[in-house]
């Protein structure tokens, strides 16, 4: 591309050359937006094809519950994860208290396990046959059921719950991350201005993490629309639950995928209408004067407050389940060995690592190539293409199998025909398969996370350096990235640490003989022997720990001046 | 500072590196292709397969490669087409067998073995799919609270007298879904709703946990009755792993429903020859080999079956619960009523 521009000098060449570029770039991001929202579309247009209509039916039953129940689920996981991610990210980023830098890291733990391994662990503790109730019972003599009133973990509370222990540190993340780019001044100004901390937090801080704690929040959202594990095992009619019993129970898949375009459709509304609520504003952070963060120290009963708050989500989210697999690979430790973990964890390991870095790499390049031309119909496209995430990970599946097959099909059709050679299924049923389907689910982690990093760059910068001589391309190699490198690991540790949990895509899109951790927890876990499969369940945590920490460590630093002290001391 | 650019390219070089390891490392997982294998698609768990499939390649020499899903199958095997690598389909119940015929996905076999040894109501006349085991839908009674003769029937569970007292896991799981396809059979829709809509107003609990689950309610006293797979009281009453599990089968005693009229539902497992088999004798050998003695005696012993060869011994402690009388309604004809079976329990709100 540079030599491109460089071997053209007379002026009218070097024009069209410059409109050539603008147009590949425009090209490949459409491009690329295109392919990963195949198996979207593949979901969409699988609703149109001719069926029984299904809805008659669900609307003089189920469907008016699956609607309550999902919009309790959103809402009670957006508000429990908003308070608690937000929160905790505030104190931890703002104040001093007993125990706020193991905080900064362990707050992110609970991301390391499964959801649906979180939902199996907290039914057993706390379900009428499970220790808990058993020790009350001894403890106070009751015998029945009926004596006394123990909340029901297999509830839509006991989903919300468990999700909010789950999700959270997407939102703690992102918020974190938004805290910390925070010009102080900024709120220096508006104590100085007679606002209390409080007020100052809520009509400042606030408003100017906006864009990231909403990130954060459509991620969790977007998670818990399309949750199937948790939702079955504790038996909440969500709109997800419907769609899969559709397709199953009443063997109509088109009619599952006209219910998943309804929640597309949905979800697509959500993000439209935050964005107009804050069509007018931008966030660029306008000041470079980076100081230390105050650091409020807290003290006596605040200060014990504060730890108390962070230190519950770590308990009830990480440290609980982990403990319960721990025991249980513990005392079942004969039937855990006969498995062979390693080949199970160099399988997930390796999976997860390659779809990663093409997640990332896709996320990252679609973000910048919508940065660049700030086109609509691309930004549409590309947002669209996102939106694998939303829905229910086995609906995709198939939307991967589908045009991939076709493809495959058509072409060996043509080589049969043509060439009397059969190229048979190239990609379905491998490896690069399930990567695909990984890379459409997770393309929102990655996106989102660039995207939001991006917009923080002023188009001052890239208007300077565009001055200076530099191509759309060396922008990005000089500027940006640089710029996003903190983003751009953040986007891959998330995308890293979801694919070692992911479960439905592997499932069904996975060659012979192939198992990941996470299908071998599940593989046990569905016919409720947790046990046997507790030390996979432990790596896929223990796998996810240490990126986790590496993951705080860089947006800790992200902050000029903040982190660690021996980066030297902030200026003064 | 001078490192810096240098660092970088080293970071590039592990990256680069990182990659090339991934794709060896997925090389050798790949399985090589021989004449000698069969390619098999599962509904059923590996785990309860593999001492059938060890068997069997240790007697042939014939390679089992596995993929287990619950759930796509049917839709993968749709798309991938002629190309489908897939030479047979297991699954655990009727149901996913009559969708593979209803979409053409397999083709007829004609075995003088599998004729011997399989019953003709559990094959399909075409030989388009064969039925390999089958497991009977009991009733799980606790052995005091419910006094013998309290119940007879899957009709009884609707009776008054067990009012709170049912436990239920959901009524959109296969099994509990041609259970009530069966009482549309044999008396009607309105019949069938009225029975589940009883039964739902008797339920204990919310509908929820697997088979296991249910048993464990009786034995810590959250209900008196639910309906059980017979495969699942001989995984509990034998698990050595888990103690306490005997204990909640202990607490079982198992009951035939209607032994008087049309018998006890039965659910088949089976297995079926895609029309794309690239290795259709390999993919026969194994259909046969499942339908035999050796097989069978497995299914039995350790998976606690209703074996469907004449002349193979039950395991001991299903021979216990004595003989039975299957429900003989056709099992094809369960299997068309499913889509509504499951509307019926929308219908009355089964599990909400």
């Amino acid at each position: 591309m540079k030599s491109l521009g460089a071997n053209s000098d007379a002026v009218l060449g070097r024009a069209s050359a410059r409109r050539l570029r603008f147009d590949n770039w425009t090209a490949a991001t459409a491009l690329i937006a295109a392919m990963a929202a195949v198996p979207t579309v593949a979901v969409v247009t699988m609703a149109f094809m001719p069926t029984d209509n299904i809805w008659p039916h669900l609307a003089s039953t189920v469907l008016p519950l699956y609607v309550r129940t999902t919009l309790g689920l959103m809402l009670g996981v957006g508000l429990g994860t908003f308070v608690i991610g937000m929160g905790t990210a505030w104190l931890v980023t703002m104040c001093r208290f007993p125990g706020r830098q193991i905080f900064e890291w362990a707050l992110l733990l609970p991301m390391a396990i499964p959801a649906y391994v979180v939902a199996y662990v907290y039914t057993d503790l706390l379900e009428f046959a499970g220790p808990v109730q058993g020790l009350l019972r001894s403890q106070f003599g009751w015998t029945t059921k009926a004596e006394y009133w123990f909340p029901e973990i297999r509830s839509l509370g006991g989903a919300i719950a468990v999700m909010t222990l789950a999700f959270y540190p997407y939102v703690y993340l992102l918020s974190r991350a938004a805290f910390l780019e925070q010009s102080v001044c900024v709120l220096e100004v508006s104590r100085t201005l007679g606002r209390g901390p409080w007020r100052s937090f809520f009509l400042v801080a606030l408003p100017l993490a906006r864009p990231a704690i909403v990130i954060g929040l459509s991620l969790v959202l977007m998670e818990t629309l399309n949750d199937f594990g948790t939702v079955d095992y504790f038996a909440v009619a969500t709109f997800t639950a419907g769609i899969l019993d559709v397709w199953l129970n009443m063997n109509n898949t088109s009619g599952a995928a006209q219910l998943a375009s309804v929640l597309l459709v949905f979800v697509l509304a959500l993000i439209y209408f935050e964005r107009r609520g804050r069509r007018a504003q931008r966030y660029h952070h306008t000041s470079a004067r980076y100081r230390a963060l105050p650091g409020y120290p807290l003290q006596g009963r605040s200060a014990a407050l504060a730890t108390a708050a962070c230190l519950l989500p770590v308990v009830l989210g990480f440290l609980v389940p982990a403990g319960v697999l721990l025991n249980y690979a513990l005392t079942h430790y004969a039937a855990t060995l006969e498995t062979d973990i390693v080949r199970l964890t160099l399988n997930s390991l390796g999976l997860s690592l390659l779809a990663a870095m093409i997640t990332v790499a896709v996320g990252a390049f679609l973000a910048y190539g919508v940065r660049l031309k700030g086109k609509p119909a691309l930004t549409a496209a590309a947002r669209f293409a996102s939106l694998g995430y939303a829905v229910p990970g086995a609906v995709l599946a198939i939307g991967v199998i589908i045009p991939t097959a076709w493809l495959e099909n058509t072409v060996d059709g043509f080589m049969r025909a043509t060439f009397g050679v059969s190229t048979g299924l190239l990609l379905s049923g491998t490896v690069a398969a399930v990567t695909m389907g990984y890379v459409v689910r997770f393309l929102a982690l990655s996106f989102g996370t660039v995207e939001a990093s991006l917009a923080k760059v002023t188009a001052s910068m890239d208007g300077a350096a565009r001055t200076l001589g530099s191509g759309p391309a060396a922008t990005l190699r000089r500027v940006h990235l640089p710029l996003m490198r903190g983003s751009i690991l953040t986007a891959a540790i998330l995308v890293f640490v979801d694919c070692m949990k992911e479960l439905p895509m592997t499932v069904i899109l996975r060659p012979f003989n192939f198992h990941t951790l996470a299908t071998f927890v599940h593989e046990y876990a569905s016919d409720e022997l947790l046990a046997e499969s507790s030390l996979a369940a432990l790596t896929i945590v223990a796998s996810g720990i240490l990126p986790v920490i590496i993951l705080s460590r860089t947006i800790t630093q992200s902050r000029p001046g903040h982190g660690r002290s021996s980066n030297g001391k902030a200026k003064p | 500072m001078n490192m810096r650019p240098c660092s970088k390219y080293f970071g590039k070089l592990g990256q680069l590196g990182t990659v090339c390891t991934v794709f060896a490392l997925f090389l050798t997982v790949t399985p090589p292709v021989s004449a000698a294998e069969i390619n098999l698609y599962s509904y059923r768990q590996p785990f309860l397969l593999k001492p059938l499939l060890t068997a069997f390649t240790k007697e042939t020499g014939i390679k089992v490669n596995v993929v287990y899903a619950k759930k796509g199958m049917l839709e993968r095997l749709k798309a991938e087409g002629i190309n489908s690598p897939a030479d047979a389909v297991l699954t655990v119940d009727i149901g996913r067998l009559s969708d593979l015929v209803t979409a053409g996905l397999v083709q007829p076999v004609k075995s003088p073995v599998l004729e011997t040894n399989i019953p003709p109501q559990y094959r399909h006349p075409m030989g388009l799919w064969f039925g390999l085991t089958t497991r009977a839908r009991i009733v799980a009674a606790h052995k005091t609270r419910v006094k013998p003769g309290e119940i007879g029937s899957y009709e009884d569970l609707a009776a008054p007298r067990f009012k709170g007292r049912v436990c239920s896991r959901s009524g959109k799981h296969a099994y509990n879904i041609s259970l009530v396809a069966s009482i549309i059979v044999a008396k009607g829709e309105k019949a069938a709703q009225a029975w589940a809509a009883a039964v739902k107003g008797n339920l204990a609990r919310k509908p929820q946990g697997n088979d296991r689950a249910q048993a464990r309610a009786i034995k810590e006293g959250v209900c008196d009755v639910a309906l059980l797979n017979t495969y699942y009281m001989g995984k509990m009453a034998t698990n050595e792993k888990k103690p306490q599990q005997k204990e909640w089968a202990k607490a079982i005693r198992v009951v035939f429903p209607n032994q008087g009229n049309r018998g006890t539902h039965v659910n088949l497992s089976g297995v079926a020859v895609t029309k794309s088999a690239k290795h259709r004798a390999e993919a026969v050998r194994l259909l046969e080999f499942l339908s035999g003695p050796f097989a069978q005696k497995i299914y039995a012993e350790q998976n606690f079956e209703y074996p469907v060869k004449a002349g193979t011994p039950l395991h001991p402690m299903v021979a216990s619960w004595g003989r039975f009388t299957a429900d003989t309604v056709s099992l094809a004809e369960v299997a068309r009523y499913r889509t509504l079976a499951s509307k019926i329990m929308d219908r009355v709100s089964f599990d909400h």
